[in-house]
């Protein structure tokens, strides 16, 4: 299997590892995946009171893949209103790292961590109009 | 590294490819992969090499001396073979490695008994070849009973005497593992096989040269070997079929009637001078070279111990051959860690799945959690490894498994005292 | 030893010097081609150059070659690997073929040894009648005699009746170019050691739409068709040798003129010689002898403790001296009596001067003896 650089290189110098208080009310979490399939994703975003997205930071436990994909989006999203970053596609991460077939399924679960970081802070400041209740 | 230099000379528009592939290469990689391959003992090679050049003749070509000479090659081979599994040399069929030798086996067996006895037991932690080769059976109607294993990945032997009937032909129990290394109670399952009157099958391409084996004393009745798991050539392998009682084959490849007529095909003087040299070597150094791996084997574990928390060997710790440290770094995804040490060739899994996302089927039988059956790693020691290298991949693998631990939600989890099972988690 | 004069090339050739250093060279690659490491990947890369290679020689698709331990398993992975079928084959196959099915129906062939296209016209109209799906196995040269057959006739006639069609290519390999697409044949079996590569490994190439069985199953190499660890070594001799083999098309027009001569200078001295398949198209290294009275085994021998290596026939048989089956089957009465003569890419015409002088002394040798015993 040969990777991309792009891949390999947000594999090996990870954007934005680390955790936030997840209790904070600014703070949005997104917990996705499981371990008995090999890879869970936690991807979390501090939203200023103007809907921006100031700060994200993951923590992945999977393949290289999973890792990068979670940090290139860490990357994208930040600076972005959260509706912005709630219209990413999965396949714009898969083209960006140019994901091999096999590992499709990293950029999918790249999408439903950040749709599920954004409802975690839509539910917390009681804007009812979650569009992903899950 | 004792491996001779055996660079040699390329014609000029040939070079592309090699010499590609010979500067990937280049950078040395410490390899710790000894159960999906070896490198070819550098006196396998010399052995095999005058058979790539003059001594070419087809040994079945009985009128003409080109002919007896590979013939000649070939019956030395049969009863190097022989010698290091006590069997007698006309014992020996050549096939083209394990995979045939277990297909050959089981549905040699089962197709000439069949009628009478189409029974059929098995493990469920058998290579791929001998599960495929069972179920293929099961699709033309033959019965088959898959034993499970207990949590050390050996089997019950009262669960054995149990599944043998009046209608079982053949008991099929691989010596060692490919992936978590245990040893089968060989010997103890010859005896119920030949007190039940049932043929007994091993598949011993990962047992050969690691432990000792003796078909006479172990009431084996078929086994397989490999050529390159025993720093022979790949593309050959042998079955031991017994002559005496006499167990009977129907051929799988046909047209010829080499073998025996149980295997037919040109056979592959070269390979085969490989593989007998392999076993040669083997019946000199095999104990000395066992007591080094297995001590090399023991220190490399302890150093993880002593380094990491929360690392799990799987797999039988004392019946366990010397090179195979199978082990679930928790919290850590194997294949991700694999990425993070690429100057160092494990497999985290069998090499023949690996491509693939599934866990380990051979983990998930031994009853390990999937979380822990994602995180294991399969480092395979072996004839030229040095404790050098080792202390090298020690070291690579320790800090990936902490970086990696540190990007890891589960990790965090743990440490938060959280236990990942009480989390509901989307199975996706 | 060395100075013996080698004429057994249908039975193997000797490795060529490309094919041994590819060898060599990958003898210095460990991995397992399924491994994921670098290692491995530097063992797949060699097995998928030689797979591009064999694709480009037999005009197939690299994404559909088989690699196999030979001719043998490619021919029974052929003949066995489509389920459901009825299996046609000529009555001169080699025996990888007939013994691959037992309930094959046999083709008959003429004086020649070539495959009446009638009479199999009339077996695939009553299978098609039948509504049986039908394989027809035809070889495109014989082992034995060299007579090549009307391959892409029979694949028309086939497809004609929606029969698929294998060809037993072994003896053709290097020595007539070979185009699947132009052969219209479904799958086809080639054989490395016939053409200076190793013995131990073959390939079987298949058309787009060939759905095979595997025969060797479990660790799903060749794409879930036939399960084992790729022969690398064998696999990078074969690529090799058959890129030598291409290259060396050209001196296939030596070789002719050598066997022609050969056989010129043989029948001018034994009115009685027999060559079988003379009146139809040969492939140009063979040349089938029968000198009536004298069995081939003897011969054989004669010519072994002369300097010469020769066969009395198919080297499969595993010294089990049997009649063959391919001279019986094209009406030849002194089936007994026949030597192989092949010629490879390192015969020489000294080669060839030797070989008539042994033989002329072997015949000469053999009139004495018979001329004192009716004495």
């Amino acid at each position: 299997m040969a990777y991309s650089e792009k891949l390999i290189d947000h594999y090996e110098n990870p954007r934005n590892v680390g955790s936030m208080d997840k209790n904070e009310t600014s703070v949005g979490t997104g917990l996705v995946g499981a371990p008995a399939c090999g890879d869970v994703m936690k991807l979390q975003i501090k939203v200023t009171a103007d809907g921006i997205i100031e700060d994200a930071k993951f923590k992945t436990f999977g393949c290289g893949s999973a890792i990068a994909s979670s940090s290139l989006i860490t990357e994208w999203v930040k600076g972005k209103s959260i509706d912005e970053a709630g219209a990413i596609k999965n396949s714009e991460i898969a083209a960006e790292l140019a994901l091999p077939p096999v590992k499709i399924h990293c950029s999918i679960l790249a999408e439903d961590a950040i749709k599920a970081a954004i409802s975690d802070y839509k539910t917390k400041n009681g804007q009812g109009d979650v569009e992903a209740a899950e | 590294m004792q491996r001779a230099k055996r660079r040699v000379t390329l014609p000029d528009k040939r070079v592309s490819e090699e010499v590609l592939i010979m500067n990937e290469l280049k950078a040395k990689p410490i390899y710790l992969d000894y159960q999906a391959t070896t490198p070819t003992d550098p006196r396998v090679v010399d052995a095999m090499l005058p058979y790539f050049t003059e001594k070419f003749g087809n040994p079945h070509s009985r009128n003409h001396s080109f002919g007896w000479e590979a013939e000649d090659a070939v019956d030395v081979a049969r009863g190097q073979i022989a010698n290091i599994i006590g069997a007698s040399a006309k014992e020996i069929i050549f096939t083209s490695g394990a995979t045939e030798s277990n297909n050959l086996a089981l549905k040699g067996v089962m197709k000439f008994y069949g009628k009478k006895k189409p029974h059929l037991i098995t493990v469920v932690t058998e290579h791929k070849c001998v599960l495929d080769s069972a179920r293929h059976l099961e699709q033309e109607g033959y019965k088959v009973t898959y034993l499970g294993v207990k949590e050390n990945g050996l089997i019950d032997l009262e669960e054995l005497k149990a599944a043998i009937t009046d209608e079982t032909a053949l008991v099929s129990v691989m010596g060692v593992n490919n992936e978590i290394g245990v040893i089968q109670p060989l010997k103890e399952i010859g005896e119920i096989c030949r007190e039940r009157k049932v043929f007994f099958h091993t598949d011993c391409a990962q047992a050969v040269g690691k432990i000792d084996l003796d078909v006479d004393d172990m009431k084996i009745d078929l086994m397989s070997i490999s050529g390159h798991k025993i720093y022979g050539p790949k593309g050959i392998g042998a079955l031991y079929v017994r002559r005496r009682p006499r167990v009977r084959v129907i051929a799988q490849i046909t047209g010829g009637g080499q073998e025996r007529g149980m295997r037919s095909g040109t056979l592959p003087t070269p390979l085969i001078v490989g593989l007998g040299k392999a076993c040669d070597i083997l019946s000199n150094e095999m104990a000395e070279e066992n007591k080094r791996i297995t001590e090399l084997r023991d220190y490399t574990l302890q150093k993880f111990r002593d380094r990491l928390a929360d690392i799990y060997l799987n797999g039988d710790e004392e019946a366990r051959v010397s090179g195979n440290l199978n082990v679930s770094f928790a919290y850590v995804e194997g294949e991700s860690l694999q990425m993070d040490i690429k100057n160092i060739a494990v497999s985290s899994g069998s090499a023949c799945t690996s491509a693939s996302l599934e866990p380990s089927y051979v983990l998930r039988a031994l009853g390990v959690d999937e979380e822990l059956a994602h995180t294991s790693l399969r480092i395979g020691i072996g004839r030229y490894t040095t404790k050098e290298e080792l202390d090298e991949a020690i070291e690579s693998i320790s800090v990936a498994v902490e970086r990696l631990r540190e990007m890891s939600p589960l990790w965090e989890m743990a440490q938060e005292g959280i236990d990942i099972k009480s989390i509901e988690w989307a199975e996706h | 030893m060395t100075e013996q004069v080698y004429l057994d090339y249908n039975a193997s050739a000797p490795l060529c010097k490309e094919a041994q250093q590819a060898m060599i060279a990958a003898m210095d690659v460990t991995g397992n081609p399924s491994s994921v490491h670098a290692s491995g990947r530097a063992a797949r890369k060699i097995v998928d150059h030689a797979r591009r290679t064999i694709a480009e020689m037999l005009g197939g698709d690299a994404e559909r070659i088989i690699f196999t331990s030979g001719g043998t398993e490619a021919n029974n992975l052929a003949l066995n690997g489509l389920e459901g079928f009825t299996v046609f084959t000529s009555a001169v196959e080699h025996p990888s073929v007939i013994e691959a099915r037992s309930d094959a129906k046999r083709i008959p062939v003429d004086g020649n040894g070539v495959i009446d296209l009638a009479a199999l016209e009339t077996m695939l109209k009553d299978a098609s009648q039948n509504g049986e799906k039908v394989l027809v196995s035809v070889m495109l040269a014989n082992n034995e005699t060299g007579v090549i057959q009307p391959v892409a006739k029979v694949a028309l006639l086939a497809r004609e009746y929606g029969a698929k069609v294998h060809c037993d290519a072994v003896q053709a390999l290097g020595r007539i170019p070979l185009d699947m697409g132009r052969l219209l044949v479904d799958m086809m079996s080639v054989s490395a050691h016939k053409i200076g590569g190793p013995k131990g490994v073959g390939a079987l190439a298949i058309a787009p739409g060939v759905m095979l069985v595997p025969q060797i199953c479990g660790g799903g190499q060749e794409k879930y068709r036939r399960g084992g660890t790729e022969n690398v070594l064998g696999i990078a001799g074969f690529a090799a040798s058959a890129e030598r083999a291409e290259a060396s098309m050209a001196k296939m027009t030596d070789i002719a003129a050598m066997r022609d001569r050969l056989e010129t200078e043989l029948a001018s001295e034994a009115p009685e010689l027999v060559v079988a398949g003379k009146g139809t198209e040969r492939l140009v290294n063979t040349s089938c002898l029968i000198l009536p009275g004298m069995p081939g085994e003897t011969q054989v021998m004669a010519m072994d403790l002369g300097g010469v290596a020769i066969s009395s026939g198919s080297a499969c048989s595993s010294g089990k001296v049997r009649e063959s089956h391919v001279l019986r089957e094209m009406g030849i009465s002194d089936t007994g009596s026949a030597i192989r003569v092949s010629l490879g890419l390192e015969t020489t015409h000294e080669d060839i001067d030797t070989f008539v002088r042994v033989w002329s002394r072997m015949r000469g040798n053999a009139a004495r003896k018979k001329a004192r015993h009716a004495a």
